[in-house]
């Protein structure tokens, strides 16, 4: 049986995982999966868009409330919910209707996920100690893929030949099966944590170097000969000119890389299985006992870390620049 | 760079336009020739001359390098032919867009130019509220591009160019994407900085009544490749009052630069 990969980060990842999409996608919130363009809208809405000056005019306010008519508690509530109930159903159909005693292992029904996997006290607090594992290679190496893709976005942004020998090597990055890394990997660097944020840190790398870049790119020609006119110093223009501008599809980038980041280190947890679990050492171990319940459970764990870094991005992305970057919407 | 460059311009005094007459040129264009790479030619043998304290606009078809001219003057573009002499580094340059920083409120653009020169920090905000008060935003200080009107960005733009205080102004059709209501309001308010600062003015326009009223020499060129056909001087004293536009003399002049226009077209 094949490892099962959440489902919630998938989605998020997938623009971006392609080696060709180098535009950040606007419409990220309408692709993902509604349940979590459903939060990231909830997220936005409770932490409201912090408005510094306190004096917005009338028609900011006018337009603010304007997107969000279409927004109203039904199509942010009662929607995701309905999906939620259609998924809950076709799990029930396809674990109880289609599949026999000895084949449910697979995928057993949703209320024995829920009692073994998560309502048993051993297999929680097991299930709990490896999450923390897994954010924790998340989290270092969705942070270390931040520092090298924006240096590497940077580099790229200031000649021409720089973007020309390394932009081919960053879809490549992009593109090598991780699965033959490995063994070179696990020589370097062994069979635990080091290798496992390496895996997530690769995993992670592209969408930040293609996005920054293009949001460094991207930068109105007027604004940049307005620069020129001064004869600003590279420094200053990508400080005060580029590095601001690009920040909305950094930001698209730095969500769409922790997704990945999330996937990067259940995919590092599979291959380097040396030291504490984590969620996907345990995947693999799941798989191997046919103990579907726990896997499975551990499967929707790993999604709604996924979800959780989605919502934070989102939600930091508009406490920095939500203020003065109003993404178009339908 | 000096910020208070004041080359040649009897700047705020009285009659400087009279002044001017015989000192040195602001801005001066002598058998310029411009082509681009892929072999278009824009502009040739065009020479053209603004003195301190004039205001001149231009006025042209489509495409006869009237903004080449002025990307020439700030040096964006370099001339392929003649010989383009600028008496002052410390040109205004006001574009067709307001190109705001979107990021930062009114007044952090509108000091952004006076922080790519490193002017000092007290003298700067002294200067970014002067220039706010002129262009007529005070209490919007803190308000962001996005939160204000077409008009009300292109007043901010203004701004930020009359912070450093320049003896050269250079539009580039600063006023073309407004409606007619503010288009107008924008150009006495522009009137009333000329008179009080005097500077030297190249503008860029396709409208003939914008560039009768603000001008005091109004130059027609000629489709691609462009250069001047008609050089025409605007007799009305400053300040010139919003009738101006309604009375006959303005008409008149007004309908013998179209005509030039349309003998061109």
């Amino acid at each position: 049986m094949s490892a099962p990969v959440p489902a919630a980060t998938d989605t998020t990842g997938t623009d971006s995982s392609r080696p060709d999409a180098t535009r950040p996608d606007s419409s990220q919130d309408g692709a993902a999966g509604p349940a979590s363009a459903a939060a990231v809208a909830a997220a936005s809405r409770g932490a409201g868009a912090p408005d510094a000056s306190g004096s917005a005019t009338r028609s900011g306010r006018a337009r603010r409330s304007r997107s969000g008519s279409g927004n109203g508690p039904i199509s942010l509530v009662v929607l995701p919910a309905a999906v939620f109930g259609l998924f809950i159903g076709l799990w029930y159909a396809v674990s109880e209707g289609m599949l026999n005693q000895q084949q449910r292992f697979m995928l057993p029904p949703p209320h024995e996920v829920v009692r073994i996997g998560f309502l048993d006290g051993k297999n929680f607090s097991s299930m709990m100690s490896a999450l923390k594992l897994t954010s924790e290679v998340t989290f270092a190496g969705l942070a270390i893929a931040i520092v090298i893709g924006v240096l590497v976005a940077v580099a790229m942004s200031q000649a021409r030949w720089i973007e020309n020998s390394l932009y081919p090597w960053a879809v490549v990055v992009q593109t090598v099966p991780i699965l033959a890394l490995t063994p070179v990997l696990s020589f370097f660097f062994g069979f635990a944590l080091t290798s496992r944020i390496i895996v997530c840190v690769i995993i992670a790398f592209f969408p930040i170097v293609s996005n920054t870049l293009f949001g460094l790119q991207s930068v109105d020609r007027g604004m940049h000969e307005l620069f020129t006119l001064h004869h600003t110093g590279r420094l200053t223009r990508l400080w005060k000119l580029q590095i601001p501008a690009a920040l909305p599809s950094m930001f698209t980038g730095f969500r769409n890389a922790a997704g990945l980041a999330v996937i990067g280190a259940i995919v590092g947890e599979f291959a380097f299985k040396q030291g504490d679990p984590g969620l996907g050492t345990n995947m693999s171990v799941f798989t191997s006992r046919l103990e579907g319940e726990r896997l499975w459970a551990t499967t929707l764990t790993a999604s709604l870390l996924g979800i959780a870094v989605f919502v934070f991005f989102g939600w930091l992305a508009r406490r920095v620049v939500g203020r003065w970057y109003q993404p178009k919407r339908g | 760079m000096t910020i208070t460059d004041t080359t040649g311009v009897a700047a705020g005094t009285g009659d400087a336009a009279a002044a001017g007459a015989n000192a040195a040129p602001a801005l001066r264009f002598a058998g310029v020739r411009k082509q681009f790479r892929d072999g278009t030619v824009a502009l040739v043998d065009t020479d053209l001359t603004v003195r301190p304290g004039e205001f001149v606009s231009v006025v042209g078809p489509s495409g006869c390098g009237k903004s080449t001219l002025l990307r020439i003057a700030s040096g964006l573009d370099d001339a392929t032919g003649g010989t383009v002499d600028v008496a002052s580094r410390n040109v205004g340059y006001v574009f067709q867009d307001a190109t705001l920083l979107p990021w930062r409120n009114v007044a952090a653009n509108v000091g952004l130019l006076a922080e790519l020169e490193h002017m000092d920090k007290a003298e700067r905000s002294r200067r970014i509220g002067e220039a706010i008060g002129l262009v007529g935003l005070t209490g919007f200080e803190k308000h962001l591009p996005h939160e204000l009107s077409g008009g009300m960005r292109m007043r901010a733009s203004l701004a930020r160019s009359l912070v450093l205080d320049p003896s050269i102004f250079l539009f580039d059709e600063p006023f073309g994407a407004l409606d007619e209501i503010t288009r107008e309001r924008l150009n006495d308010e522009l009137l009333r900085m000329f008179v009080l600062r005097r500077f030297a003015a190249l503008f860029i326009t396709h409208s003939v009544a914008e560039a009768v009223f603000l001008s005091t020499r109004v130059v027609v060129m000629s489709g691609r490749p462009g250069r001047v056909k008609a050089d025409l001087a605007v007799p009305f004293d400053y300040p010139r009052s919003p009738e101006l536009r309604y009375r006959p003399e303005f008409a008149a002049l007004c309908g013998e630069i179209s005509g030039h226009l349309r003998s061109e077209a």
